[in-house]
């Protein structure tokens, strides 16, 4: 009896905490399900030119507002259908991914660097540069930042690296203050006075020591982020703000359906429940990623 | 505790300082605000009169201690788009989106509390599967896009409620519901968090063990230490609602401070756009504040720390 629990004990051991880790992703169906969601959008995105059954910017001013093929009056030649201009439904719909995927991944980028450096350097050294970084982050949690985006976006115009830009520079806030905590915890860990007793310099300590050990947590913010700043992009767009005509934005698609509101629904319908998915997929992988790396998830 | 409050109101007010100054230089480098108010087609005379008349011409520096110092006096300038002081466009506009940002709070909260601790109390229940679900499926869902949906499926499907305006308490219905369904998922997993830290606690345990009632252990042992993060949390809430209202407010036609913002916005009425900023940024400031206040006031260990 003994013996075989020994046994047992042995075989969990062989196990490599990568493979345990990577069951516990398998094993998490929220994470599953929202993984293979943003795959498959990825790879639609990527593969646009091929997927596409037309030119998203084709206009055909005969085939205005046709429906898709479960309505009456849809045809199989455009299966969602036709927007107001004529341009194909999913031609359309498919280039949108890239977009929102484009804005959502570059805005974190530029976000998640300034947020991280701001927090690291805050949590590390600590005293007057912690205290003036406190203060920045407190400062940007008092804008009001749809406000301020809109109206910056507005006196420059919108276009996709501008909202990018602006976004990447109002959305930094929550890597900061995880980034600050998490290295605040790991500061006087052994293994960084260890490093600091080689004489190893600061700038490698934050790059090798600490970055790597705050990295799950950093990870969790970038996927909450990123579905910020796809919301947000959308938002933007939809009030025209955003990119600009006739790139097919979801949140400019909304926009020009709404029109359309009372007679063809489906024209903001559909676009919708696609930026919802995808928001939602990029969510389920960030609490997925959240529940299996932190420890108190067990 | 005075220490600690004079500490607070210090940092609120360095904060409102700071923030002014940024929000100020944001908007007056982020474009020509001269070309932007002549709008197109202007002549050069034309910018340049109105850079002479604004004062754009001057350092930014003395641009944000004039504009400040009208501000601290109550002059946030003139509307160029109204033709009327900012201040009593604001005085006539606040008002409606601060009822809007009350119902919706409360709409959240009532909605969201009780899930939370039901979810708290139940965990990996059924019922607490439903509420994770609910939060989920809320930080996903794009709001604008929501608010259209309950447009077709209030107003012209079924047609039940007023699609805009702001005449009675019915045209405030779908904004509220709009609104106060997106801070639900944070005001529901904050409740649930900790009312779960709270029940596993050892002062619970020996409630429990001198053999209270379950609810009595609930209501008044528990729940008054797992409600304190909310506090704070909802105020802050109440200043993304504002900000939020924006978005919801054009929408729905509401003729709050949103819709004047986002008017102010598309007529490139810098003062106004600006003195909005300014306001919003206050009132979070304040919130902030409050909420801290709020939290140090139920929660002891706070203002000792």
């Amino acid at each position: 009896m003994k013996e075989q629990a020994s046994d047992q004990l042995e075989q969990m051991l062989q196990v490599s905490p990568r493979t345990l880790m990577m069951r516990r992703f398998a094993a998490h169906g929220g994470f599953t399900f929202g993984a293979g969601v943003i795959v498959l959008i990825t790879l639609i995105a990527i593969a646009a030119p091929l997927i596409a059954p037309y030119d998203p910017y084709a206009q055909n001013l005969l085939a205005r507002l046709q429906p898709p093929v479960w309505y009456d009056g849809g045809e199989w030649n455009h299966i969602l259908g036709t927007d107001q201009l004529g341009r194909d439904y999913l031609s359309r719909l498919i280039y949108g991914a890239r977009l929102s995927l484009i804005i959502g991944f570059m805005a974190m980028l530029i976000s998640g660097l300034i947020g991280t450096t701001l927090g690291v350097c805050a949590g590390f050294f600590g005293g007057r540069v912690d205290l003036v970084i406190t203060f920045i982050i407190t400062a940007r949690l008092s804008m009001p930042i749809v406000l301020i985006a809109l109206a910056v976006a507005a006196l420059l115009g919108g276009s996709l690296e501008i909202v990018i830009i602006i976004l990447g520079l109002l959305l930094w806030d929550r890597f900061a203050v995880v980034a600050r905590a998490s290295t605040m915890s790991i500061r006087n860990a052994d293994f960084v006075l260890a490093a600091r007793t080689f004489g190893c310099p600061t700038w490698r300590i934050l790059v090798s020591e600490v970055l790597p050990n705050i990295a799950d947590a950093l990870i969790v913010v970038a996927t909450l982020e990123m579905a910020h700043a796809i919301l947000l992009e959308a938002a933007l767009s939809f009030l025209g703000l955003g990119v600009q005509p006739p790139l097919p934005s979801w949140g400019l698609m909304i926009s020009e359906g709404r029109d359309y509101l009372f007679f063809e629904p489906w024209l903001i319908m559909i676009v919708g429940v696609a930026l919802l998915i995808l928001v939602l997929a990029i969510n389920l992988v960030g609490d997925g990623i959240r529940d299996v790396t932190s420890p108190e998830a067990h | 505790m005075t220490i600690y409050i004079l500490k607070r109101l210090g940092l609120a007010l360095l904060v409102a300082l700071f923030v002014s100054f940024v929000s100020f230089l944001m908007l007056r480098t982020a474009g020509d605000p001269a070309i932007a108010m002549a709008g197109e087609g202007a002549s050069a005379a034309d910018i340049e009169y109105i850079r002479q008349q604004f004062g754009f011409d001057d350092p930014l520096l003395i641009q944000y201690t004039n504009w400040l110092s009208g501000a601290l006096a109550g002059d946030l300038g003139q509307s160029t788009y109204f033709s009327i002081p900012v201040a009593e466009l604001l005085a006539e506009r606040l008002p409606i989106t601060m009822i809007l940002g009350a119902c919706a709070l409360t709409f959240s909260i009532l909605l969201a509390v009780p899930l939370g601790v039901i979810a708290a109390v139940r965990s990996n229940s059924m019922i607490d599967r439903m509420a994770l679900s609910i939060s989920v499926f809320g930080q996903a869902l794009p709001n604008f896009w929501f608010a259209l949906m309950l447009i077709l499926i209030l107003s012209i499907w079924l047609p039940l409620l007023p699609p805009s305006g702001n005449e009675s308490w019915v045209h405030f219905i779908m904004p509220t519901l709009v609104l106060g369904y997106y801070s639900t998922p944070a005001v529901m997993r904050l409740t649930r968090s900790g009312t779960l830290e709270v029940l596993q606690s050892d002062y619970i345990r020996t409630a429990k063990a001198k053999g209270l009632a379950p609810w009595r252990v609930l209501f008044k042992h528990a729940l008054r230490n797992a409600i304190i993060p909310v506090v704070s949390l909802s105020a802050v809430q109440f200043g993304y609602m504002l900000g939020g209202s924006i978005i919801i407010e054009s929408i729905f036609a509401l003729n709050g401070i949103g819709q004047l913002a986002w008017e102010s916005i598309s007529r490139a009425d810098l003062p106004t756009v600006q003195a909005i900023v300014l306001v919003l940024s206050m009132i979070y400031v304040l919130l902030n504040l409050f909420g801290d206040l709020l939290n140090a006031w139920l929660d002891p260990r706070i203002r000792v720390a």
